[in-house]
């Protein structure tokens, strides 16, 4: 029954949305902090853990998956609902900073990258020298 | 006509159903005909709602009573509930398996695009610190910038500059990324997973990673699905809670 897994995702949201407003509230900021992220945290690890337990069927997954699909046509449809004549008087700001952040972003690729290489190279040269 | 536009307007959620699915094959059909899949069709299609949305007024599209059902569709509840969705499919072991340098690359990945995005807004004269959290969440994803912007009670003209910010670095992440990857070393999944975890826009990353070699896409897609997941988590919360020590 695909409303199974419909019904465990609202759950999960439900929950996430709880603590996110308890977050928010303790924050003392007027509304719901972190309440998606902690609702995504949710499903990852009762999904985990009911597959695990056998308990999560590929039909009541289809539910999830389909809400999962939804997201892309859902964002198009807030993003067409969105105060857009409003934003345009800060256009460069959107197009500065989608230009210049991402550049950033992938200058710092080869960066990080090569932290985690080294250490990589490094096991190596021990596995070498043991060798030796 | 009459009753069309009477039927549409008892029936506005079940419209937006058919409009955005419109929105949608003709966003895909321009992606493959003109740009060669080059630009992905899911942004065209966000971008040509934008676009859309100039037609309206405070509300975008919706404001046009056809299209009111638009605003139910796009509203919070709805998208929050399908993004916690997009969770479903991550794991916990595969976290283990992304090891340190994905995590690594997520953490930084989201409070690099978070400072710089919301410096340049800042430099631009959106001092305070929603409009600095909401802006600097748009450079992470176009996901982020408008859940931290709703939380933070930001104004819809800053949410959608958050969500033009994530829209244009989704392109940017799909055309660049094929003409960058030589220069950055993006020729194995250990690189792969540590660009997925710094750019983390998951359409670009996958349409990117596609475009460069297909089986990088599951080691680049493997980090970028927690990132949305990650900014909506610190973006409001404690990226938001040291902003405001500062600004």
């Amino acid at each position: 029954m695909k409303i199974y897994g419909v019904a465990i995702l609202g759950g999960c949201f439900l929950v996430g949305q709880l603590i996110g407003d308890q977050l928010g509230s303790f924050l003392g900021i007027d509304g719901n902090v972190g309440g998606v992220g902690f609702g995504m945290l949710f499903l990852i690890l009762v999904s985990t853990w009911m597959k695990r337990k056998k308990l999560l069927t590929t039909e009541p997954e289809k539910g999830i998956l389909f809400w999962s699909a939804m997201y892309i046509p859902v964002v198009i449809a807030m993003s067409a609902t969105q105060n857009v004549k409003a934003a345009l008087s800060g256009g460069w700001v959107a197009l500065l900073v989608g230009i210049i952040g991402t550049s950033m972003s992938f200058a710092c690729v080869p960066i990080i990258a090569k932290i985690g290489k080294k250490k990589k190279e490094k096991t190596e040269e021990t596995i070498d020298a043991q060798w030796i | 006509m009459d009753l069309a536009l009477k039927i549409i307007d008892k029936n506005a959620l079940i419209f937006s159903f058919l409009f955005v699915g419109l929105i949608i094959y003709c966003s895909f059909w321009i992606s493959k005909k003109f740009t060669n899949n080059k630009i992905p069709g899911s942004a065209i299609a966000i971008a040509s709602g934008l676009f859309l949305a100039y037609l309206g007024d405070k509300k975008g599209i919706a404001d046009i009573p056809v299209f009111a059902g638009m605003a139910f569709f796009g509203g919070a509840m709805m998208r929050d509930f399908s993004i916690v969705a997009t969770a479903m499919g991550a794991d916990f072991n595969e976290i283990k398996q992304a090891g340190l340098a994905g995590l690594v690359s997520l953490t930084f990945g989201v409070v690099f695009s978070f400072l710089v995005g919301g410096s340049i807004g800042y430099l631009m004269g959106y001092t305070d610190a929603v409009s600095f959290a909401t802006i600097g969440a748009g450079a992470c994803t176009f996901i982020v910038g408008p859940i931290t912007g709703a939380a933070l009670g930001a104004s819809s003209e800053i949410i959608a500059i958050s969500i033009a910010i994530g829209v244009i670095k989704t392109i940017l992440v799909t055309i660049g990324t094929p003409i960058l990857a030589k220069k950055i070393g993006l020729n194995n999944p250990h690189t792969a997973m540590v660009y997925g975890g710094i750019i983390g826009t998951t359409s670009g990353v996958a349409a990117g990673l596609a475009a460069v070699d297909e089986r990088l896409v599951p080691y680049g897609s493997l980090t970028a699905t927690f990132y949305t997941g990650l900014g909506c988590l610190i973006c409001p919360s404690i990226l938001y809670y040291l902003l405001t020590f500062i600004l």
